[in-house]
């Protein structure tokens, strides 16, 4: 048993500090900080090297979301590189994989990762896009749902029933015939898409292998994980925030960190951080583990950091009293993002039914 | 980052675990099983058999007779005694006096009292809280007044867990009342025989006798019995405090609680399926999984720290909070569960010898058990002084 990063770890961890403290503002979501990304080898990290990658694992990846978290990056590592390359790299036969894996973890290219849709909510397996096979190729139709990192994609990867009613992925580039995009903002600052495919004819080799729900379950695990360090990130910046305002600003004619009803508040956010952040480690030391075993501990790490962002994010509202109510308030602006964390790859509601449907007695 | 255990350790649990299952006697696994009260001898008698074993004292470095396991494997040890129903040790001695012994103690009473309490020669309560003296436990009046080679001591002690059975005594007694309140106070041992000493029973609302209230009049104490120098005690009581909350968030308790309480939703009905298929209950008990998930976690992460040289700190006050908030929850829900068999209640054999028809002896404890767990978030501190320690150490405030 051992908590500690290695060496490599500490430097990766390092690196990401100074990283996200030079990010900021319109920097956090150019392309140059993708560049800059592609530089460090952080887009090669989480993939496996005869892959092209770097072989990192959970804990890896859980240290650059924690440090994208802790500074509100808005770069698409979960959205534009996890989601759609886990899915390739399960996926993708050798060519496929040269054409857009490879360029995928260079940053030569951009992906997105189109799985959601309105009706199916949070379940990615019940969706209503269909593929149908023809003579030289597929052809797509059907309307997805929030899609991150889609405005600066060159291709999606696309899900939608086979006629066999299988799961299949497709890459689906940005500007084929009988996409839309329809791009909105989002409260917590990302710019999402719904993408309407409306006959898209595409080649044969745009179906990537066979069955897409095992990749498919892998790919939402990865990123489940990394929302949650993501998380812990933001949560431990809104409990220092807040913990350093309460210390510096006075009513009564004492700091209002003197009153114990404050103190006792500040501790429970304190705890619900700590308790979020053992579940953001269990869930990313999970991620080779049997896949039921896999979901169970991620999804109740997802409804358990779900929980404790929403409350941290309060609670520094709260504490902040009305200035926690401005757009100017830096930590108004976590509170957005911890709340809205909880509706990305399913909410607390719908994790509990995961672990609730997997409960055993022992 | 690794969060496995390793082989040695997985063995080592498998040993404890055949340990237990040779050597317990069946009896005593039964009562604990049932929650029903043990008897001194009940107790005492698990005790030899830990002792003969070398496991009684698993805090104790090796040069004072403990098995001088780390902070891992007295973890994975008390979650095997709490799964296969072992009586918890009676703390007073092995864990909450000798260490302060072993701090703060002369050579003399180290030689003296620790192998007496390796052998169960002793048995000793606590005597810190008093009726003016609880949560602010500095402003303790009983007063030990000087005179030649023995303290005359006056007062009274309340909350003695176990006292009825005990002969031994650590006390915080006052020796300077001119002093500041931390600074006046010293620390002795008290032999429970001595003329002038009187013990009370305190029934709670659970209809138990597990805590007391000791009168001191005028109880003449050697001056020997003094641990550490006159007004030196409150170092040695927040020493023993940091000990004292260490291993409280119970967490091989908690696990077995749940466990339980799964194996007790999964039995019972409502309206013909197990009443762990009702939604409202069982997103309760996922809750509390959930709960119990976390809590490990950062367990494991404040033990390995402790592994690695860190002493237990403010941490372990986050651990009290939560371990005994879900330990209060499980109670609760076990309670729940039974329904409308909760209500009987058979004191005679939860808490003495009388025989019950084994399905009704399968519940009896759960109802008077969960008003005794109201005890966890009082006990070691409050948690609402938990969170000002942590306010005040850990965050700064």
């Amino acid at each position: 048993m051992d908590f500690s990063y290695s060496d490599e770890q500490r430097m990766l961890a390092d690196t990401l500090e100074r990283l996200v403290a030079d990010a900021s503002g319109d920097a956090a979501t150019s392309p140059a900080l993708w560049r800059t990304f592609a530089e460090l080898g952080l887009l090669q990290l989480p993939f496996a090297e005869e892959l092209g990658g770097l072989g990192g694992d959970g804990i890896d990846v859980m240290i650059v979301m924690q440090a994208l978290g802790s500074g509100l990056v808005r770069a698409p590592y979960l959205a534009g590189l996890l989601l759609p390359g886990v899915i390739l790299a399960r996926l993708a036969d050798s060519a496929q994989r040269e054409r857009w894996l490879t360029p995928l973890l260079a940053g030569e290219h951009r992906l997105a990762m189109a799985w959601q849709e309105a009706a199916s909510r949070y379940d990615a397996h019940s969706i209503g896009a269909r593929a149908r096979r023809q003579a030289d190729g597929w052809v797509l139709d059907g309307t997805k749902q929030g899609v991150l990192a889609a405005e600066a994609a060159d291709a999606l990867v696309v899900t939608a029933k086979l006629d066999d009613d299988s799961l299949g992925a497709f890459l689906v580039p940005s500007d084929s015939r009988g996409l839309a995009r329809r791009d909105y903002a989002t409260i917590d600052d990302w710019i999402a898409s719904d993408v309407q495919l409306d006959s898209v004819v595409l080649p044969i080799d745009a179906h990537l292998g066979g069955d897409a729900s095992e990749a498919l379950d892998a790919a939402l695990a990865l990123g489940r994980a990394a929302l949650c360090a993501e998380a812990v990130g933001a949560m431990q910046v809104a409990c220092d925030q807040t913990l350093a305002y309460l210390k510096e600003r006075r009513q009564f004619g004492a700091p209002l960190a003197s009153f114990q009803v404050l103190q006792h508040r500040m501790v429970d956010m304190h705890l619900n951080l700590e308790q979020a952040r053992s579940m953001a480690i269990l869930a990313a030391a999970s991620l080779e583990r049997p896949a039921s075993e896999r979901d169970y501990r991620i999804s109740a790490a997802k409804a358990y950091c779900g929980e404790a962002a929403r409350f941290v994010a309060e609670q520094a509202i709260q504490l902040h009293g009305a200035m926690g109510m401005t757009e100017e308030c830096q930590v108004s602006r976590y509170a957005r993002h911890l709340v809205m964390f909880d509706h990305h790859l399913g909410d607390v509601d719908h994790h509990l039914e995961c672990v609730s449907e997997r409960l055993t007695a022992a | 980052m690794n969060l496995d255990f390793t082989c040695e350790e997985q063995a080592f649990r498998q040993e404890v675990r055949e340990f237990l299952a040779a050597e317990l006697p069946a009896d005593i696994r039964e009562r604990v099983r049932l929650g029903r009260r043990l008897s001194a001898d009940d107790h005492v008698r698990w005790q030899n058999v830990l002792s003969r074993r070398g496991w009684l004292a698993s805090g104790w470095p090796r040069e004072h007779g403990g098995p001088g396991w780390g902070p891992i494997e007295r973890h994975i040890f008390d979650e095997e005694c709490a799964a296969a129903h072992a009586p918890t040790v009676v703390p007073f001695g092995v864990s909450m006096v000798a260490p302060v012994i072993m701090k703060f103690g002369s050579e003399t009473q180290q030689r003296h009292y620790l192998p007496r309490i390796l052998s169960n020669q002793d048995w000793w309560c606590q005597g810190y809280s008093e009726p003016g003296a609880g949560s602010d436990l500095a402003s303790l009046r009983t007063r030990a007044v000087r005179d030649g080679e023995h303290y005359i001591v006056s007062g009274q002690k309340t909350w003695t867990t176990l006292g009825q059975h005990a002969n031994m005594m650590f006390c915080l007694v006052r020796t300077d009342p001119e002093a500041k309140k931390q600074a006046g106070i010293s620390f002795l041992l008290i032999d429970m025989q001595s003329p002038g000493i009187s013990v009370r029973p305190i029934v709670t609302l659970d209809g138990a006798h597990e805590v007391n209230e000791v009168f001191l009049d005028e109880v003449r104490v050697p001056v020997v019995n003094r641990i550490g120098e006159e007004g030196q005690g409150w170092t040695c009581a927040k020493f023993l405090l940091t000990h004292e909350r260490t291993g409280i968030a119970g967490l091989g308790h908690a696990k077995q609680a749940l466990r339980h309480l799964k194996s007790l939703a999964g039995r019972i009905q409502h309206r013909d399926r197990p009443l762990l298929e009702l939604p409202s209950f069982r997103q309760r008990v996922v809750k509390a999984e959930l709960e119990l998930m976390a809590l490990e976690v950062t367990h494991l992460r404040v033990l390995a720290a402790a592994r690695d040289g860190g002493a237990p700190g403010a941490e372990s006050s986050l651990l009290k909070v939560r371990g005994s908030e879900l330990r209060q929850e499980l109670s609760e829900l076990s309670r729940r569960a039974l329904g409308p068999l909760a209500l009987p209640f058979f004191p005679d054999f939860l808490y003495g010898d009388e025989a019950l028809e084994p399905e009704r002896g399968e519940f009896a404890a759960i109802g008077a058990q969960y008003l005794n767990r109201r005890k966890l978030s009082i006990y070691g501190g409050s948690n609402e002084i938990q969170k000002s320690i942590v306010a005040k150490t850990l965050l700064g405030m």
